[in-house]
C-alpha cells in the first residue's frame, strides 16, 4: 500500500509538531539559533513532504499513505490519514508556504520569537492533519486546533487592531463548527443505527445514502463551518479584520492555506457526504460565489490599504473555488482545486509583498506610496509578476485556474460563466490600478527616494514563488495528472449517489428503514460499492 | 417500637475504608492542632496529605468488588468506587494547592485540613449511599463542613458573607431535599433507594401519584441547589468569590461531583420509574442554566465569579448528559465530572499562585502580560481555559462531545444544538483570560506570592489530567462505561 514503506504521511503530519517540541528547550534569549533551528525544520518537512508527491501513483484515485491505528475504540474513532490527489498538492502548499513563512519573519517579529516559532510550527501540523485526516472525529481536533495558533498569532504579533481581530476570527469560526460536530454527530448515529457499524470514518459514510431531508440539515450545518472559513459572501466580514491585523506571516498561511481548509471541507466531506443537497444548493452556492466574486472585485477597487484590498480580492478569488467545484464537471472542479494552490501562491505573494513594503515605511497605505519603481526596480519585477499572476494573465498559473472554473462554469450554467467572467475584468482593474498608484507615476512622497530595494533574503522567498508561478501556468499537466483521477472518482462517485438517492424506492429492496430516537421512520439507502 | 440494632462485620469497614482511613485522619489533625503551637503548623497539611494518599491507597482493595454493607446503607459497586476515587483525587488537589495558600492567608489551621477531610468524607458517603437517609447524612457532612471553609477568612468580611449566606441558602436547600425524602418516604414506604426502585416499577405507591411527583420535585430542588442549577444558583458566584480560593476549588469540583453522584444514583436508580415526569422538567433546567451561566459569565470581570458562572454552566452541560438518560448518559456525566476537576481545580490553583496576602489580584485584568512574565504559569492557564471552553485536544472538549453525543443519540436534536451553541458563547469569556494574560501589556509586576511547590504539581496534575483525558480518553471512557453498567 505504501511505496514508501514507512507512516510517512503521519511523519509528515507530526514532524512540525516534534520541531516545536524541541523549540521549547532553547533558551530564549538565542533568538538566532531559534529562526534558524525553526526554518531548518520547515525545510525538512518541506523534503520529508516531497516523497509523498515523488511517490503518489496516479493510475489509483483512492486514498494512498493510508495510516490507520484504532485510537477512540470506545466511539469507533481512529487515527485514519491519507491523501489522494485531492489534499495532495495542498499538503505540499502548506509545507512550502511555511518555509516562506518563516523565511519573512526574519525580522518583522521582534519579540517572542520563541513563542512565535513553536506556534507557527503548530499551526502547520494543525493545517496538515486537517488536509489528510478521514476520520470525523480527527478532523474536527485538527480544525479547532488550527483555530489557536492562528488566533495567538493575530492577538499577540499583530497590528494595533489585534485583539478584537483575533476574538472576531476565533468567534466565527468556533461558532460555526459547533453546529457541525452536532451533524457530525447525528450522521454517525444515523449510520450506525441502520448499518450497525458505528464509526467516524469517511470512507464508509461516504457510501451511505441519506434520506434527502437529512441530507438538507446536515450539509447546511456542514456547508456553514465551512462557508465561514472560506469565506463566503455574506460571511466574510471577519477575514479583512484578520488580515490587517495579522503579521505577514500570518496573513499569508491565512490566505495560503487557512482559507482553503473551507473549501477543501466542502470537497472532502460537505459534497460526497450529502451528494443530494449539494446539487440542490448549487443555485445558492453559485450565486454566493458570484456575490462573493463581484462584491469582493468591487470593495477591492475602493480599498486604499494594500493589505485590506488583498484581503478581499481573496473574497474574490475563493469565489471562483467555490463557482468552479460546484459546477460539478471534470474542468469545472479541477480548475477549483488549482484555483486554491493558485490563490495560496499568488496572494500568499501579495502579502509578502505588501509585508516586505511595510517593513521599509511602516505604511500600508496606497496613497503614501507613488513612483515606487524607479527607486525600488528588483522588487517592481517580483510585484509585477505577482500582480499579473493574481489578475490570471495567460502563462501564469492564475490563467489556466480561472479559465477552466470559467469553462466548468460556462457548461454548467452560461449565466453563471458569464458572471463569473466579469469578476476577472475586475481583477484586472483593481490590481493593476493598485499597481500603477504604488509603483508608477512620480514619487510623491521624499522618504520613498531613499527606499532600499530587496535584499538577498527577501530575494531568496520570491524567487520561489516566481517559479512556482510560471511553472504552474506553463506546464500545468505536471500538476493536473496528480489529481486527474481522484477528480474524476469524486464527480463519478457524488453523481452516483446522486441518482441512487433521487431514484431508490422501496421496491428496489435497497431501501432500509430504520426508526429514530422520535419513532419516526429514517429512510436509508445504501449502495453498493463498486 | 422497632429497635434497631447496629451490627456489623469487619468486612463492613472495608467497603468504607476510604471514609474510615480519611476520618482517622481527621481526627488526628484535630488532635495534634491542639499541641501545634503557634508558628510550627506546617506538618497539619503534609499530615492531611498523607491521609489523602492512604486513602487512595486504600481504595485499592475494593477494586472491583461489589458488596453493600451495614443492613443495605452503603455499597461499594464500580460507581461508586468510580466517584470515591474522584473524590480523593479532589482532595489530594485540594490538599496539595491548600499547603502554600493557607500559610500565606493565615487560614493554616489544623481545622481546616479536618474539615477538608470530613468533607470529603461526607462526599464519599453521598457517593456510596444506597439509602436516602445516608446520602442525606452525607450531603450535611459535607455542607456543614464546607459552611465553615467558607467563612474560614475571619478577618475578610466578603469571606464571613460567603459563608453566612451558603449556610443560610444551604440550609434552606436541606429542608427542601429533607422534605422530598419524606414525602418519597411516604409514597413508597421505603428509604432504600433499590427498594423504591421497586415499588415504583410495580407502580404501587401509596397516597396517589402527586405526593410522589412533589417529593421529586422537591428532590430536585434539593440537589440542584448543590450542584448550582438555575434557578438555585443565586448563592454559586458570591460563595465562590468570598471563600478562600482553595476553598472555592473545592467546592467547585468536589460538591458538584458528590450532588451529581447521589443526583444520578437517586434519580436512575430509584426513580427511572418516573423518568418521563423528570426528563421535561430536567430539559428546561438544563438549557435555562447553561444560558443564564454562560451569558452571565460574559460580563463577569472578577475570574473567581467567571468561574463560578462557568461552574453553572458546566453543571448544565452535565445535566444535557441527564436527559438523554441513556447508557452514553450516564457513562458521560462521570468522565465529564472527571475532566471538569482536572481543568477547574488547574485554573483556580492558577488563581491561588497568582495572589498575594492581601491582594488577591483576581480582576482579570491583573493578568494582564502574564504571558510574557510568566509563561509556564500562562500556558498552564491556557490549557485549562481552553478545555473549558471545550477545544480539542483538551479533556473538555472529549467530555462535551461525549454529552452532545448522548443527547443526539436519544434524539434530543434540539438541545444538543442549544448546548454547542452555548459553548460557543462560553468561549468569548474564557479566551478574554487569554487575551488578557498574552495581548495585554502588564501594568504592574505580577509576583508569585508565596511560590509553593506543592500547588505547582497540583497545577502538573491538572495539566496532565487534561491533556490525558483530551488525547487518550480510551481508558476512561472504559472505566465510566463499566461504572454505570449495574445502573442497566
Amino acid at each position: 500500500m505504501n511505496p514508501v514503506g514507512f507512516p510517512i504521511l503521519t511523519a509528515v503530519t507530526f514532524f512540525p509538531l516534534a520541531g516545536a517540541i524541541l523549540l521549547l528547550f532553547v533558551p530564549k534569549a538565542k533568538e538566532e539559533f531559534l529562526k534558524w533551528m525553526a526554518l531548518v525544520i520547515s525545510l525538512v518537512e518541506f523534503v520529508i513532504s516531497l516523497p509523498l508527491f515523488i511517490y503518489f501513483d496516479e493510475g489509483v484515485a483512492g486514498m494512498q499513505f493510508v495510516d490507520r491505528i484504532p485510537w477512540i475504540r470506545e466511539w469507533g474513532v481512529s487515527y485514519f490519514i491519507g491523501v489522494d490527489g485531492i489534499s495532495l498538492l495542498l499538503v505540499l502548499l502548506t509545507t512550502f508556504l511555511t518555509v516562506l513563512c518563516i523565511v519573512s519573519s526574519w525580522r518583522s517579529v521582534g519579540r517572542m520569537v520563541k513563542e512565535y516559532m513553536i506556534v507557527f510550527l503548530i499551526l502547520e501540523t494543525g493545517m496538515i492533519g486537517v488536509l489528510v485526516a478521514l476520520d470525523l472525529i480527527l478532523f474536527y481536533v485538527f480544525w479547532e486546533v488550527t483555530l489557536i495558533p492562528m488566533y495567538l498569532i493575530i492577538g499577540v504579533w499583530g497590528g494595533p487592531r489585534r485583539i478584537y481581530a483575533a476574538v472576531k476570527f476565533f468567534l466565527y469560526t468556533m461558532a460555526g463548527s459547533v453546529l457541525m460536530l452536532v451533524a457530525i454527530l447525528a450522521l454517525y448515529f444515523l449510520h450506525g443505527k441502520v448499518t450497525g457499524e458505528y464509526t467516524f470514518d469517511v470512507l464508509k459514510l461516504y457510501q451511505a445514502v441519506l434520506p434527502i431531508k437529512t441530507q438538507y440539515l446536515m450539509f447546511a450545518a456542514f456547508a456553514l463551518a465551512f462557508a465561514i472559513k472560506v469565506p463566503m459572501f455574506p460571511f466574510h466580514t471577519w477575514l479583512p479584520d484578520a488580515h490587517v491585523e495579522a503579521p505577514t506571516a500570518g496573513s499569508v498561511i491565512l490566505a495560503g492555506v487557512l482559507l482553503k481548509l473551507g473549501t477543501y471541507g466542502f470537497i472532502r466531506f460537505a459534497i460526497p457526504l450529502f451528494p443530494v443537497a449539494a446539487f440542490k444548493a448549487v443555485p445558492i452556492i453559485s450565486i454566493l460565489a458570484l456575490i462573493g466574486i463581484i462584491y469582493g472585485a468591487l470593495v477591492s477597487m475602493m480599498q486604499d490599504d494594500l493589505k485590506k484590498l488583498v484581503a478581499f480580492s481573496s473574497v474574490s478569488h475563493l469565489g471562483f473555488v467555490m463557482l468552479g467545484m460546484f459546477a460539478f464537471n471534470v474542468q469545472g472542479v479541477q480548475g477549483s482545486i488549482y484555483q486554491m494552490l493558485n490563490h495560496g501562491v499568488s496572494t500568499g505573494a501579495l502579502f509578502l509583498i505588501v509585508g516586505m513594503l511595510y517593513e521599509r515605511r511602516h505604511t500600508r497605505m496606497i496613497a503614501d506610496f507613488g513612483g515606487l519603481s524607479k527607486v525600488m526596480p528588483v522588487f517592481a519585477t517580483f510585484f509585477m509578476i505577482v500582480v499579473l499572476s493574481s489578475i490570471a494573465l495567460p502563462g501564469t498559473n492564475g490563467f489556466v485556474g480561472e479559465f477552466l472554473i470559467l469553462l466548468g462554469a460556462f457548461k454548467a450554467n452560461p449565466v453563471y460563466g458569464i458572471f463569473g467572467a466579469t469578476g476577472v475584468i475586475l481583477a484586472a482593474a483593481y490590481m493593476l490600478w493598485m499597481f500603477q498608484r504604488v509603483m508608477f507615476g512620480a514619487i510623491t512622497h521624499e522618504e520613498n527616494r531613499a527606499l532600499k530595494d530587496l535584499n538577498v533574503r527577501e530575494i531568496v522567498t520570491l524567487v520561489p514563488i516566481i517559479i512556482l508561478i510560471v511553472w504552474m501556468g506553463v506546464f500545468p499537466t505536471f500538476f493536473f495528472k496528480k489529481m486527474d483521477l481522484s477528480v474524476q472518482r469524486f464527480l463519478y462517485d457524488v453523481k452516483a449517489r446522486y441518482a441512487a438517492a433521487m431514484t431508490a424506492t422501496p421496491e428496489e429492496g435497497r431501501l432500509i428503514l430504520a426508526e429514530d430516537g422520535n419513532g419516526s421512520r429514517v429512510e436509508l439507502v445504501m449502495q453498493e460499492k463498486e | 417500637m422497632e429497635i434497631f440494632q447496629v451490627q456489623f462485620s469487619t468486612a463492613d469497614l472495608l467497603v468504607i475504608a476510604p471514609e474510615l482511613v480519611l476520618t482517622g485522619f481527621a481526627l488526628l489533625i484535630l488532635l495534634m492542632s491542639a499541641f501545634a503551637r503557634g508558628g510550627r503548623r506546617g506538618f497539619l497539611g503534609y499530615t492531611a496529605l498523607v491521609g489523602v494518599v492512604a486513602a487512595l491507597v486504600s481504595l485499592y482493595w475494593v477494586i472491583g468488588k461489589e458488596a453493600s454493607a451495614f443492613s443495605g446503607m452503603v455499597q461499594i459497586d464500580p460507581f461508586s468506587f468510580f466517584f470515591k476515587v474522584m473524590i480523593v483525587i479532589i482532595a489530594l488537589l485540594t490538599v496539595l494547592s491548600s499547603l502554600g495558600y493557607t500559610k500565606r492567608e493565615g487560614i493554616d489551621f489544623g481545622e481546616y485540613y479536618v474539615l477538608v477531610l470530613f468533607a470529603s468524607v461526607g462526599m464519599m458517603l453521598m457517593a456510596s449511599g444506597i439509602n436516602l437517609l445516608i446520602i442525606f447524612l452525607g450531603l450535611e457532612v459535607m455542607s456543614i463542613s464546607i459552611y465553615i471553609l467558607a467563612g474560614l477568612m475571619r478577618d475578610d468580611a466578603r469571606s464571613v458573607e460567603a459563608a453566612f449566606k451558603y449556610f443560610l441558602l444551604g440550609a434552606f436547600a436541606s429542608a427542601f431535599l429533607l422534605y422530598g425524602i419524606a414525602l418519597t418516604y411516604a409514597s413508597t414506604g421505603t428509604l432504600d433507594l433499590g427498594g423504591i426502585g421497586g415499588v415504583l416499577a410495580e407502580r404501587a405507591w401509596i397516597n396517589g401519584l402527586p405526593i410522589l411527583i412533589t417529593g421529586l420535585a422537591l428532590l430536585i430542588v434539593g440537589f440542584g441547589f448543590k450542584i448550582a442549577l438555575v434557578p438555585f444558583h443565586m448563592w454559586t458566584p458570591d460563595v465562590y468569590e468570598g471563600a478562600p480560593t482553595s476553598v472555592t476549588a473545592f467546592m467547585a469540583t468536589g460538591v458538584k461531583a458528590a450532588g451529581f453522584a447521589a443526583f444520578v444514583r437517586v434519580f436512575f436508580y430509584a426513580l427511572p420509574t418516573l423518568q418521563i415526569y423528570w426528563t421535561e422538567i430536567m430539559w428546561v433546567l438544563a438549557v435555562a442554566t447553561m444560558t443564564v451561566g454562560n451569558i452571565i459569565a460574559l460580563s463577569q470581570t472578577n475570574i473567581k465569579r467567571m468561574l463560578a458562572y462557568s461552574s453553572i454552566a458546566h453543571a448544565g452541560y452535565i445535566l444535557v448528559a441527564f436527559v438523554a438518560g441513556n447508557e452514553l448518559g450516564q457513562s458521560s456525566i462521570l468522565f465529564y465530572l472527571l475532566a471538569y476537576v482536572f481543568m477547574n481545580i488547574g485554573a483556580f490553583t492558577v488563581v491561588i499562585l497568582l495572589g498575594k496576602k492581601g491582594e488577591e489580584n483576581t480582576l482579570i485584568s491583573d493578568y494582564a502580560g502574564l504571558g510574557l512574565q510568566h509563561p509556564l504559569l500562562a500556558a498552564a492557564m491556557a490549557i485549562f481555559m481552553f478545555s473549558l471552553a471545550g477545544v480539542p485536544p483538551m479533556a473538555g472538549f472529549m467530555a462535551k462531545f461525549y454529552v452532545f453525543s448522548a443527547a443526539v443519540k436519544a434524539g434530543y436534536y434540539w438541545l444538543a444544538i442549544i448546548g454547542v451553541l452555548n459553548s460557543a458563547v462560553a468561549a468569548y469569556y474564557y479566551l478574554r483570560v487569554l487575551v488578557y494574560m498574552y495581548f495585554r501589556e502588564s501594568e504592574k509586576e505580577l509576583t508569585i506570592g508565596g511560590f509553593s511547590p506543592a500547588a505547582v504539581l497540583s497545577i502538573i496534575i491538572s495539566v496532565w489530567g487534561v491533556l490525558h483525558l483530551g488525547i487518550l480518553p480510551s481508558t476512561f471512557l472504559a472505566l465510566a462505561q463499566r461504572s454505570i453498567q449495574f445502573f442497566l
